[in-house]
């Protein structure tokens, strides 16, 4: 019983997910893969935790829309990018390009783990030396 | 000796963010518009009180304005309406009212409620216009000056202290550059 109730609550969810999006028409499976993976590359400016696919927002919808008509006029991925760009800054995008002010983003978690890479050596190092020392004592 | 220190250089590094943090709380979500130093963007659009009249953006160039997106179903926009009332008051500057997403008689009614200070108000009605300035919230207002360059965006609320730090010292340096 548990089980099937909560099969039910995730076909629920899935509906409600799929509710989401406007019924699209598409020249073919790629051009919906296109439109599928640019929406969801793009932030949704009114709820910033989500990508313009998964947010309900009536902006979203909107930009949804103008996102779908700028592709059937046969606009490239770059020029749907620049022109969301252009309007709402590079905080759009999911990927930020790495330039002067997001040059943090990028090198700060690589730094990171190598100092954590570092201190873990240390720390194992250490260990073995004392644990010799130990066996040193030991044995004599 | 430094194996003490490291904790405690960790604990300051960690309460140094935590008061930036702190710091920047409430406006983590404002994002810094692009278009501030852009030409505002075109469009031609009705007027809400005569639809038949439709307005160029190329006739309100000349003297600066503000542009102050507005709806009825926008509550930010009642706690904010006071202070741009007060603004028109003093005539220092032109509000163009631009309701956006709105249907016409909820903002008409919206008006008879509240008051209309406005110099005159636009009517996007689909709301592309407002995504060509990059509006995501309500209200959100641009100083244009008068070359209908974008000099300055208030997201959400306007208040007594913007207008005084931001906006009217602006108006003040546009107002002697026309002068010469």
């Amino acid at each position: 019983m548990k089980r099937l109730t909560l099969l039910f609550a995730l076909l629920l969810g899935a509906g409600a997910a799929a509710l989401a999006q406007e019924p699209l028409v598409f020249d073919d499976a790629a051009q919906e893969e296109r439109y599928n993976a640019l929406t969801l590359e793009l932030r949704c400016t009114v709820c910033q935790n989500q990508s313009l696919a998964d947010s309900d927002a009536p902006l979203a919808q909107d930009l949804r829309a103008e996102i779908y008509e700028m592709m059937m006029a046969g606009r490239s991925d770059e020029q749907i990018k620049t022109f969301m760009i252009e309007r709402y800054g590079d905080f759009v995008l999911y990927r930020p390009p790495v330039q002067g002010n997001t040059l943090a983003l990028w090198v700060i978690p690589v730094a990171l783990l190598f100092l954590g890479a570092v201190a873990v050596f240390f720390v194992v190092r250490n260990h073995n030396r004392k644990l010799a020392a130990r066996r040193e004592e030991e044995s004599a | 000796m430094i194996g003490r220190l490291v904790p405690i250089g960790i604990f300051v590094v960690l309460g140094l963010l935590l008061a930036v943090g702190l710091k920047i709380a409430d406006h983590k979500s404002d994002l810094p518009s692009p278009l501030i130093g852009k030409p505002m963007p075109a469009f031609s659009l009705p007027l809400l009180h005569e639809p038949e009249v439709t307005v160029d953006s190329d006739e309100l160039i000349g003297q600066p304005f503000l542009v102050n997106f507005w709806a009825s179903w926008c509550v930010t926009c009642r706690v904010e309406h006071p202070v741009i009332e007060e603004l028109a008051r003093t005539g220092a500057i032109r509000i163009i009212g631009m309701n956006f997403r709105d249907e016409s008689a909820d903002a008409k009614a919206w008006l008879q409620r509240f008051g209309d200070p406005y110099t005159m108000i636009i009517h996007d009605y689909s709301g592309r216009t407002s995504i060509d300035f990059g509006v995501y919230a309500a209200p959100e207002t641009f100083l244009v000056d008068e070359n209908g360059i974008i000099v300055f965006k208030q997201l959400g609320a306007l208040t007594p202290e913007v207008i005084n730090r931001e906006i009217l010292p602006r108006i003040a340096q546009t107002g002697g550059l026309a002068k010469r």
